[in-house]
């Protein structure tokens, strides 16, 4: 078997996840210094002398902020990911593995769908915000629920393409019937695609995420966000632009990676080019 | 050579079948398995007008033929002659607009999947491209072994016993399909169908994705195993030339009809439809041959 080429979007999209991901992982043992630390006498201290990316209009540290809002940023990703896969994925398969005889059941599914569809996720959170509180939690499940549309698609799409294939007819004349087709075959064969998916709506969750809490309705204070990190420096863009920079740049650099990761593994997990490999 | 399935004595179905030799020499024998009456399929077409329905394709126009225990039945004809669609309401796959398909007296046409549990337990099939017939991220292990989970059985040491049965090493049970050629992909597929001791075996165009070369030895296996497994064989194919080879009995059909049926060597011998001369007139390389 020829070497797998390591395809250079996967490559970096990868290496940007693995920084998030690590920077995360890193805040819960050890940050530069406290992020919530408010501290006057500090007050947009410089970058250097133990500040590598210097403080905010309260003395808080930016890159112990950064570190911190990673991993609020990848907690509102994995949980709405999580809410729209769990949710829309049996949807999606149930839609598409409907005989003919049972339209009703797939148009149904997809009609609601596509109700849920034209509803963007940020009217849904600052709604939910508003009726429930905007916080962590509402902006998560807003997020997860406006993203579930999406998986079902994909997930009926790719069911379609397994229905029609011999190996289902196969397994049907085996014996075996809807559910065990659905766990067995299925859901193996539309793994790739969904995994690509979770990449892409990843990203959407974390733009999504940064959106909300820039406008007050994501993550409350005084947990860091990178979005609300962005709204904090909005009034010293012009003195301090680096208090933007920073924020702004680990939100479009996440956002890069997932996709970039979505793109990557779309190309790797191919079925074609893995079956040309034999 | 591969061996023999298992223990012969110690199976059901040869124990059962009598004498397939004394099948193979006398016709068809045994009495009537498989039954078809006038059976019709009508496919309709996705609607192109906001009016109109979509147009209706007649796959069958009434097809009746019999298929008798131990028999070979050969079923032949062109793409789009509706063999394809025929095949898979003998299979339960689909349903017909109308008619009957009875398997051992009983009715099979229109069952729900949960009542065809006989019918999966005694027919089992041979799709034409092992390349699709078998799931790619299975390994063939669970590719065999899935008539038996599906229907409930224990599956034992039978997986070893069957890839023996078709000439494939133990081995083969851990790997995955892409890592077998064609002619081993469609030997593993015909493990899986013989694996819960079917009655009958249906072989949609089995051979006729493989490459040229493996052709023969495919055959041969279906022929062997259909003889040492008393095994009544539907035999669907294109090509006459390779259901004389391996069939007692043909039934020819075009454009949704039985236009001819009855032993093959007379088929063969005499034509006594325009269509058969001509299938037969499309073999001409063989014909020499034989």
């Amino acid at each position: 078997m020829s070497g797998r080429r390591l395809n250079l979007g996967l490559a970096t999209g990868g290496a940007l996840v693995g920084v998030v991901v690590a920077a995360a992982l890193v805040s819960f043992v050890w940050t530069p210094h406290d992020p919530t630390l408010v501290d006057a006498a500090g007050k947009l201290r410089e970058p250097g002398g133990g500040y590598l990316l210097g403080a905010d209009k309260f003395g808080r540290d930016t890159l112990s902020q950064l570190m911190v809002g990673a991993r609020t940023t990848l907690y509102v990703g994995v949980v709405a990911v999580g809410i729209a896969a769990v949710v829309g994925t049996p949807l999606g398969v149930a839609a598409g593995m409907a005989p003919r005889s049972r339209g009703w059941l797939s148009e149904l599914i997809m009609r609601v769908n596509d109700l849920v569809f034209a509803f963007p996720a940020l009217l849904l959170a600052v709604m939910l915000g508003a009726v429930y509180g905007a916080g962590t939690l509402t902006a998560m499940i807003a997020i997860g629920v406006a993203t579930v549309p999406a998986f079902a698609r994909v997930a009926r799409a790719a069911t379609m393409q397994v229905m029609v294939t011999d190996y289902v007819l196969a397994a049907r004349a085996a014996g075996r019937r809807g559910p065990a087709i659905a766990l067995r075959h299925v859901l193996p064969n539309i793994g790739s695609v969904l995994i690509v998916q979770a990449s892409v709506s990843f990203a959407i969750a974390i733009l999504a995420e940064a959106a909300l809490s820039f406008l007050g309705f994501g993550t409350r204070p005084p947990t860091p966000s990178w979005g609300r990190m962005l709204q904090e420096s909005q009034e010293l863009l012009f003195s301090t632009p680096r208090l933007a920079l920073w924020p702004g740049l680990a939100i479009a650099l996440a956002v890069l990676g997932f996709n970039l990761l979505g793109d990557g593994l779309r190309d790797h997990l191919d079925p074609k080019l893995r079956n040309a490999r034999g | 050579m591969p061996s023999p399935a298992g223990t012969p004595d110690a199976d059901p179905v040869r124990a059962s079948a009598g004498a397939p030799a004394a099948d193979r020499a006398g016709g068809p024998a045994g009495e009537p398995l498989i039954e078809v009456r006038d059976l019709t399929r009508v496919y309709r077409r996705p609607r192109t007008s906001l009016t109109r329905p979509g147009e209706a394709v007649h796959a069958l126009k009434g097809v009746s033929l019999t298929v008798h225990r131990g028999e070979r039945f050969g079923i032949v004809g062109e793409s789009g002659s509706g063999k394809s669609t025929l095949l898979r309401l003998l299979c339960a796959l689909d349903r017909p607009t109308s008619g009957s398909v009875t398997f051992a007296g009983r009715e099979v046409a229109g069952l729900p999947e949960r009542s065809l549990r006989f019918l999966r337990r005694s027919l089992q099939i041979v799709f034409q491209d092992p390349m699709s017939s078998l799931d790619p991220r299975m390994r063939v292990r669970d590719l065999v072994a899935e008539p038996l989970v599906a229907l409930g059985e224990p599956v034992g040491d039978r997986v070893a016993e069957l890839l023996d049965a078709v000439g494939l090493p133990a081995s083969a049970a851990e790997r995955y399909p892409h890592q077998f050629s064609g002619g081993q992909r469609q030997r593993i597929a015909i493990a899986r169908a013989l694996a819960p001791r079917p009655e009958v075996l249906v072989a949609d165009e089995p051979v006729s994705a493989l490459d040229v070369s493996v052709r023969g030895q495919i055959l041969n296996l279906l022929a062997d195993l259909a003889d040492e497994l008393g095994l009544t064989l539907v035999f669907v194919s294109h090509d006459l030339a390779v259901v004389r080879h391996l069939c007692e009995t043909v039934a020819v059909v075009h454009d949704g009809l039985i236009v001819e049926t009855g032993p093959v060597d007379d088929v063969w011998e005499a034509p006594g439809h325009p269509y058969t001369r001509a299938l037969l007139a499309a073999v001409p390389t063989l014909e020499g041959m034989l």
